[in-house]
């Protein structure tokens, strides 16, 4: 099983994101996350998909994709072809025992302090998906509140843009 | 012009070239019901007994024409009756057309009476759909909804029509009908990779489903097959895509398929598969399918290309336009050895033919073909009589077997023959079962009442045969709620729509009945007599492969 990364333009309009999820529910895609934006264009939004599974896998998913009319482009992004990141927001206890260890790790990981509070800190993280989940264990030895995390969001590497495909 | 939205619908719907359409009136789609009426001179509406026939009746309209068909119904149960409908004509890629009606825009949303969220119920089972919000957007929707339903690989595309927008006025500007958006050909790399491929064969095997006969590239397969000197097999879809009795042709493949063509494929070292989408009942297991064979794939949809089956050649473009590519980089080639193993396999098949003189399934389907004019179009119903039918019916003319192959949709028959029945404008047939012909015999009252010639061939044998036959084969004969004996009796009720009938317990009144059938003005019902414990075979058992096909009565049952 390897992870994937595909993104795709569709047209910004009421209810194809839901036409989107549908397929890939109803084809049993394993979605690990899904990112949608606007985008430079009114006309389009910006899906990016993330998902585990197989080469044959990912190539039906983008079969699947290339046949729903309101898809207006495909692009599979690797680590070669493309930069990835990705954003986090954590949520963790703030009691006097671990605050200077909490502390100390986030400054590491230079992550940012969002909130503080008496009993809360909030940080903000960018970084890859590994350098994430790297900080999110080391704080699962603390007291997690909430996480929030954007998914992978990706762009292809050069001047490069995606283009619309064609033919049904 | 200035027109209304109901106005607009149907003057574009005779803009795109549409005929005739099916379907049934109901509060929220009145208006368009007016322009009917209006525009009578110029389309047809068939009014059918219920918005599930209407819908096959559109569906079979296509499958004998290659036009899109059309039905049309009103919000919340007439839109959820055609879902059944839709989805048969989406598994098996037909071009349909469906109108709904829907509560005004500015009721929507909030539960009214008859509403539903048709886009999003329909959203799996069609290639797209719309939801008109404006009148301005509405003839062009429809437009699209051709191009759409026409292209590539074809499907059903509905339009979800709110009463005001029905209602609300604006220009109307004619347009020319649209054209299937423009096909294409492989790219020249893939083509002699995969002409490499079947020049290097040593036994080819051609397979074809669906798929070629709506881009209708059969000169082309068959040029190929005389040119590599292959047999020829097909899925059910494919059938009556070439002559019946072409001397390559083998017949239908698949758990009940033909014996030769299951064994040719079996033993053929390269399967040259033309819009097909190797499904589980073609398949079996998938592990142990045509081990030996190198897969060449053409079809229009890339998402079909090693979906279940690896194909090492797979080539997402169009069958036809691929095919004139790859016809001049092959070279031509007669195999006697291959000829002869198909010889054999043929020979084999003969031996196991069912040949009782008696009324049985094979003989029944037999007497009908006598009957059968070159372009006359034989819908099914789904169950045991459908394979009977699959595997005897004999056709000249392509598209002019209607069945729903992939979805399986028992209560497809009645309504798809009398739409074939419109769209090829001859008589059509039905066969059927009692209880597939239960399922939706309401429609009877549709034939009687636009006096459609139609034939219906009950192939009664009291059960549900094909439950009945895995029952038998795998449930320890637990016949578990398929043995039927309802006291029905089919000629009467023919009578009591207004049409006539016979029964028939030989095959001597089975001949008499179809000759009075075949000159009847109308519909004509025919209640066959067949024995409950027939089986269709050959069969592979589901998850088999070819060496656990049953050929004949008492192999591994």
């Amino acid at each position: 099983m390897k992870r994937y990364t595909v993104a795709v333009l569709v047209r910004n309009d009421f209810g194809v994101l839901n036409r989107i999820t549908s397929m890939f529910r109803r084809r049993q895609f394993n979605i690990t996350a899904l990112n949608v934006s606007e985008t430079e264009s009114i006309d389009h939004s910006r899906i990016t998909v993330t998902f585990d599974g197989e080469e044959n896998n990912k190539q039906q998913l983008i079969n699947q994709l290339y046949k729903l009319p309101d898809v207006y482009s495909i692009k599979d992004l690797t680590n070669e072809n493309a930069v990835k990141s990705e954003m986090l927001m954590i949520k963790v206890g703030n009691e006097p025992e671990t605050r200077a260890d909490i502390r100390a790790a986030a400054d590491a990981f230079e992550a940012k302090t969002m909130d503080y509070a008496k009993d809360s800190m909030i940080f903000l993280l960018t970084g890859d998906s590994r350098k994430i989940d790297d900080f999110i264990n080391l704080m699962s030895d603390y007291t997690i509140l909430e996480i929030c995390r954007t998914g992978i969001v990706s762009l292809e590497k050069g001047s490069s843009v995606m283009r619309k495909i064609t033919n049904l | 012009m200035l027109l209304s939205g109901a106005d607009i619908i149907v003057k574009t719907l005779i803009e795109q070239g549409c005929d005739v359409v099916f379907g049934y009136p109901g509060g929220q789609i009145l208006n368009v019901y007016d322009s009917l009426y209006k525009y009578s001179d110029e389309i047809n509406h068939i009014l059918t007994a219920h918005e599930q026939g209407a819908a096959h009746a559109a569906d079979g309209y296509a499958r004998t024409t290659g036009k899109a068909g059309v039905v049309i119904s009103t919000s919340g149960p007439g839109a959820t009756n055609l879902v059944t409908g839709i989805a048969t004509a989406y598994l098996d890629s037909i071009p349909l057309i469906a109108i709904t009606g829907n509560v005004p825009t500015t009721q929507i949303g909030s539960d009214s009476f008859q509403e539903i969220d048709i886009t999003g119920v329909t959203l799996p089972i069609t290639k797209h759909n719309y939801f008109v919000s404006r009148v301005e957007e509405l003839a062009d929707t429809l437009r699209e909804a051709f191009r759409l339903s026409l292209s590539g690989r074809p499907g059903p595309v509905l339009i979800d029509v709110p009463k005001d927008v029905q209602i609300a006025i604006c220009e109307y500007t004619p347009k020319e009908k649209v054209a299937a958006d423009e096909k294409q050909p492989a790219k020249e790399i893939r083509i002699q990779e995969a002409a490499e491929c079947i020049n290097s064969a040593k036994r080819p095997f051609i397979y074809f489903g669906g798929g070629l006969i709506s881009t209708a590239a059969q000169e082309e397969m068959l040029e190929l097959a005389e040119k590599i000197d292959a047999p020829i097999g097909c899925s059910l879809m494919g059938i009556s895509g070439i002559p019946t009795d072409h001397p390559r042709f083998l017949g239908m493949q698949g758990m009940h398929g033909h014996y030769a063509s299951s064994m040719a494929m079996h033993n053929a070292d390269c399967i040259i598969s033309l819009g097909v989408r190797f499904n589980d009942r073609v398949t079996g297991n998938r592990a142990k399918f045509a081990t030996k064979a190198k897969i060449v794939h053409i079809d229009i949809d890339g998402s079909e290309l090693s979906k279940t089956v690896n194909a090492t050649h797979g080539l997402r473009a169009d069958i036809k336009l691929t095919l004139q590519k790859l016809l001049p980089l092959i070279n031509k080639v007669e195999r006697k050895e291959w000829q002869e193993k198909i010889a054999f396999f043929r020979k084999e098949e003969n031996d196991y033919l069912d040949n009782r003189e008696s009324l049985t399934p094979r003989k029944a389907i037999l007497t009908l073909n006598k009957h059968l004019g070159e372009n006359t179009a034989v819908a099914t119903d789904v169950g045991q009589h459908q394979m009977w039918s699959a595997q005897n019916l004999s056709f000249k003319t392509t598209r002019r077997f209607v069945s729903s192959g992939g979805l399986g949709t028992m209560g497809f028959g009645i309504g798809a023959a009398i739409g074939a029945a419109f769209g090829t404008k001859e008589r059509s047939v039905l066969v059927t079962g009692d209880g597939s012909f239960g399922m939706c015999l309401q429609e009877l009252a549709t034939a009687v009442s636009y006096n459609v010639p139609l034939v219906i061939l009950i192939m009664n044998n009291g059960v549900l045969g094909m439950v009945r036959q895995w029952q038998t084969l795998f449930f320890n004969k637990h016949y578990s709620n398929t043995v039927l004996n309802r006291k029905t009796n089919f000629v009467d009720l023919a009578r009591a729509f207004g049409a006539d009938g016979e029964k028939a317990s030989s095959v001597e009144e089975l001949d008499k009945a179809l000759t009075k059938a075949f000159s009847t003005d109308g519909p004509f019902v025919i209640d066959c007599s067949i024995d409950k414990d027939e089986f269709v075979l050959p069969m592979l058992p589901p998850g088999g492969s070819m060496d656990d096909i049953i050929v004949k009565v008492g192999d591994g049952i």
